[in-house]
């Protein structure tokens, strides 16, 4: 057995097992909740350590037949492409778990659903089959609604369960359609991603298949991941959800549709991609000047968040868009980044309307002082979603920005914008709002997260932004070889024949230390500036 | 003569039969355990069906071809008799309700099964009419079985005056597909009928021979006494008419698209897309306001009937020869026999007590018993297509075999977003329902229900049900696949 299925199979077991827990047992729910995703975070580690960059094919990988009729099989295993997202899904699920103390009510039923929801997005990431993949992640999705439903918070709950619900369904079902497409017109009966992509490498897909598989793919996937101009359901939702479930879809879950395109439809659909990724440029500029400037107006501080997320999802769509090695990897580590961060600002603003019961920015004020923990590492996550160099979002996004360049120098310096200036903008803003300033009496006596378990998710958050932002080759050495792979194969196929492909690949092989070379100097340069 | 292959519909008559004279024999008080007297003498011949030997075990055709034994016929006698004993569990349970003839009610369910076992063998249009008959007349008697309730008798007129109606297009559009070819046998009219696909009066025929199959499964434009019916009926009769009669339906629809007239129905498409794609709205949609709970459920298996006509239309789009729109039908159909009999049997349970059967009445049912709890709600998330249960691996199959036509029909590709439109358009009101039994915050009634030893046995039949079809897909796809072949 693959050390992939005890990540993705622990907590869905420890679901099961739940059930039959009574439910006046609050403590052992809660035990089992936080040891079933502590095991998946340390297996996630270890498996993270023992990963070889660069190594050709899959690691830890397994397969076991499933409808052998149709050529589903349950197939896991992982490349530079999906080892970080996968340690980062488990350390957030862990945090998440960890910092569910907050839900008081019906903590059975809530403890089920987010162990079902970190099972399933874990294993979609794991998963090398399509049909799993999709199967998967709409195992975690569905938590997600109930969860918002019915521990949801503020007056707008039932009003933005409805719209999450309407907006994801109809994505992934797209994304399905879109999906099944890609398997009929390979016409190699099976689901399996490196089959199909070895598949598709001798034989492509006729042009005008992909042009209509791709658009589906790549809306079905954009509506999940927020992408302009479908992205009202975001800050709504999260502003909405138990922070638990804030931190696990935000994080974790909003990334398969960014996955999903990087794995799928670039390497598959490569005709199709180059002609539509000068659009999706341009859409992200919507998540990341529109979006943006919509978050500078919040006054809420859970729809900022929100809105700065969905911001945040713009550079990942530019470095995907640029479609070129350095673009892809950087776009895989503001995923990994992302991750981290959004968890870690959902679960403090999560922390903080526990204590306050509001989030609204006017009422708040002075909070440092009264949580000087709290409030300190709430602005370390601002800085970081500024971009503030030492932190894992900064690698990320200068990462993007080096490699969308070459592709599309107006966006860029449009985007660039967005990433100094307006994000700089509100996110300082809210924390003088939130942090300094006059502390209203009514909060005097706030108590500080306090003991080590209370502090562990927040500190394990931060530290990993910080590990990864300090140490990015950690991230990169793996990503590059495999995001190589990608961009060689989502290389439009006319321009080449076999034998320069080859020598495509060797070019990009000295590319790959280049951009290595400039990921390391990216923070370095800066730092020293 | 072959005449052996009816053995196992001459042993499910004999059944019904051996009920009706035991009746005469039993103390009153002790009548209602006769169903599970039935319900072992099926379980029996379920078994022997499986073993591979006897019943089931023979394939041809007898009585100068008019009865064919072949996969197709199997599979669904198979699964009539599984949805046949679970409705026999739900109908003991129901027996304090029925005032008098307990064992009629169950030697009529018999009689019913075994018209569905005549029609699932159909190859011949004499036999489909006396097939459909013959459940379709059990049927008027089992809606209306409780004498005393308005409701229940207002449904069995309703159904009797339609259903006569549908009866009158059937046997009309048999008299005129048999005016100009001749030919009454399937197989038989399959080798003339291109020839008369230019003739109007048979395409008239087989026209009106669809609408009264329409009628069985409730698909549009047909559907209006779905909802009425469901309601009055008693629940045993409703959970039956919601499997067994709308899977006949179906299995007759087969056999006449494909078997008998393939030629004409090559040209239908389109008619078929179109019927599948206004079914699932009108069912999904006119289920949102629903809150009589066997209603929503009526409504719920009009658009279900719908996600079954996209294998039909799959089939008929013809691409590559495929038959995946049919082993997608197939397998839809034996998740949902589990989904939606785990339904009424909770509703069976539930509302045992009560005069209407609301969604509010749900309140609370999570602390009253957990077991039905989860059984509906897992029918429901089942129903509404989330993995990892049954309605998901059936939805997407039948998903893949229209998107798969859709290479020369775009329509296929429209019908596959409208599909999609009543899947969303579904989450809403099967999540209404759950939420009624877990959040719901006014309780009146909190006293635990008592559940029997056999209820709780098919309630976790039907549990088992879901999760096996749902996560190991591939015995009854491989079931469903062979019967599917039948209709290349």
């Amino acid at each position: 057995m693959s050390i992939l299925t005890y990540i993705a199979g622990w907590p869905l077991l420890a679901a099961l097992a739940l059930i039959v827990v009574p439910r006046n047992y609050r403590v052992v729910i809660r035990a089992v909740a936080v040891l079933a995703t502590l095991i998946p975070a340390v297996l996630a580690v270890k498996m993270f350590v023992q990963f070889i960059p660069g190594v050709n094919g899959y690691q830890f990988e397994q397969q076991i037949p499933w409808v052998e009729s149709l050529g589903i099989s349950y197939h896991v295993g992982v490349d530079g492409l999906n080892v970080g997202l996968i340690l980062m899904g488990a350390i957030v699920a862990f945090a998440a778990a960890c910092c569910s103390w907050e839900i008081k009510e019906r903590e059975k039923e809530f403890y089920i659903l987010l162990l079902v929801m970190s099972g399933g997005i874990l294993g979609a990431f794991a998963s090398l089959d399509l049909f799993f993949f999709y199967f998967l992640h709409e195992l975690a999705l569905v938590p997600t609604f109930i969860m918002i439903g019915v521990w949801g918070r503020g007056e707008r709950k039932n009003y933005a369960t409805f719209q999450i619900t309407l907006y994801l369904s109809i994505g992934a079902l797209i994304a399905l359609i879109g999906l099944i497409a890609l398997y009929l017109q390979s016409g190699v009966n099976t689901f399996d991603i490196p089959k199909l992509i070895e598949h598709a490498r001798a034989n492509p897909l006729a042009a005008s298949a992909q042009n209509y598989i791709f658009p589906l793919l790549l809306f079905g996937f954009g509506i999940l991941v927020s992408l302009w101009p479908f992205h009202s359901w975001a800050p709504l939702g999260y502003g909405a959800a138990p922070s638990p479930t804030a931190m696990l879809h935000a994080g974790v879950l909003k990334k398969f549709g960014l996955y999903g395109l990087i794995r799928i439809a670039l390497p598959l659909l490569p005709q199709a991609a180059h002609d539509w990724m000068a659009f999706l440029a341009w859409l992200c500029l919507g998540n990341i000047l529109y979006v943006g400037w919509v978050a500078m107006r919040q006054k809420d501080l859970n729809l900022l968040i929100g809105n700065s997320s969905v911001a945040h999802m713009g550079f990942i769509f530019l470095g995907i868009a640029s479609l070129n090695l350095i673009g892809v990897t950087g776009a895989v580590v503001i995923m990994i980044a992302h991750g981290f961060l959004a968890a870690l600002t959902f679960a403090l603003s999560g922390y903080i309307y526990q204590q306050t019961g509001t989030l609204e920015m006017s009422k708040l004020g002075g909070l440092c002082r009264q949580l000087p923990f709290i409030g300190t590492a709430l602005l370390m996550a601002a800085l970081a979603g500024c971009g503030l160099p030492g932190f894992a979002n900064f690698v990320g996004e200068v990462t993007v920005f080096f490699g969308a360049w070459t592709v599309f120098p107006l966006v860029t310096a449009l985007a660039v914008w967005g990433a100094l200036l307006i994000s700089a903008l509100y996110m300082l803003r809210a924390m003088r709002d939130v942090l300094h300033g006059p502390l209203p009496e009514k909060w005097a006596a706030l108590p500080d997260a306090s003991h080590v378990w209370r502090r562990l998710p927040y500190a394990l958050l931060l530290a990993s932004l910080f590990v990864f932002g300090c140490f990015p080759r950690l991230l990169t050495d793996k990503i590059t070889p495999d995001a190589a792979k990608i961009v060689s194969l989502a290389a439009p196929a006319g321009t080449a024949d076999k034998t320069v492909v080859r020598i495509d690949l060797s070019e990009l092989r000295t590319s790959t230390l280049r951009s290595r070379a400039t990921a390391e100097d990216g923070p370095n340069s800066e730092l020293r500036n | 003569m072959n005449s052996e292959l009816i053995t196992l519909e001459v042993c499910v008559i004999a059944l019904g039969v051996v009920l009706l004279l035991a009746d005469l024999f039993m103390p009153p008080e002790r009548r209602r355990f006769l169903g599970y007297a039935a319900i072992a003498a099926l379980g029996l011949l379920l078994l022997t069906s499986l073993s591979g030997y006897g019943i089931c075990s023979q394939t041809g055709t007898a009585f100068s071809g008019s009865f064919v034994e072949d996969a197709l016929a199997v599979f669904f006698k198979r699964f009539f008799i599984i949805a046949a004993i679970l409705v026999l569990f739900m109908s003991v349970e129901f027996s304090d309700r029925i005032a008098t003839g307990i064992s009629e009610y169950y030697s009529l369910i018999i009689f019913a099964l075994s018209g569905m076992l005549f029609a699932a063998s159909a190859n011949d249009f004499a036999m489909l009419f006396v097939s459909i008959e013959l459940i379709t007349i059990t049927f008027y008697v089992l809606t209306s079985f409780q004498r005393g309730r308005l409701v229940s008798l207002e449904a069995g007129v309703k159904y009797l005056i339609l259903g006569a109606l549908s009866s009158a297009f059937l046997v009309f559009g048999i008299a005129l597909v048999w005016g100009t070819t001749g030919k009454l046998n399937f197989n038989e009219l399959a080798l003339v009928a291109s020839q008369f696909a230019g003739n109007k009066i048979f395409l008239l025929g087989v026209l009106l021979v669809l609408v009264g199959l329409g009628f069985k499964i409730a698909a549009f434009p047909f559907q209006i006494w779905a909802p009425d019916v469901y309601q009055g009926a008693p629940t045993p009769t409703t959970a039956f008419l919601a499997v067994g009669s709308k899977a006949a339906g179906f299995v007759l629809l087969l056999r006449v698209l494909f078997t008998a007239v393939p030629s004409v129905t090559a040209h239908w498409a389109n008619l078929l897309i179109v019927i599948s794609g206004i079914t699932i709205l009108y069912g999904n949609l006119c289920a949102i306001p629903q809150r009589n709970l066997k209603r929503l459920l009526g409504y719920s298996s009009i658009a279900h009937a719908g996600y079954l006509l996209l294998g039909v239309a799959a089939l008929a789009g013809g691409v590559h020869n495929s038959t995946a729109g049919g082993s997608a039908l197939l397998y839809y159909l034996a998740g949902y026999l589990f989904t939606v009999l785990g339904a009424f049997t909770v509703i069976c349970l539930v509302m045992r007590r009560l005069e209407n059967e609301d969604i509010s009445a749900l309140a609370g049912l999570n602390q009253r018993s957990p077991l039905l709890a989860a059984t509906l709600s897992l029918a429901m998330v089942s129903l509404a297509g989330i993995p990892p249960l049954a309605g998901f691996f059936g939805k997407f199959l039948l998903l893949k075999a229209v998107i798969e036509q859709g290479a020369t029909t775009p329509g296929y590709y429209c019908l596959a977003f409208t599909a999609l439109a009543g899947v969303v358009i579904s989450l809403y009101y099967y999540f209404g329902v759950i939420r009624a039994i877990y959040w719901s915050t006014d309780a009146p009634d909190l006293s635990p229900i008592a559940l029997s030893a056999p209820a709780k046995v098919s309630l976790w039949i039907c549990i088992v049900g879901m999760f096996w079809i749902g996560l190991f897909p591939s015995v009854v796809l491989n079931l469903a696949t062979a019967a599917a072949q039948v209709l290349k």
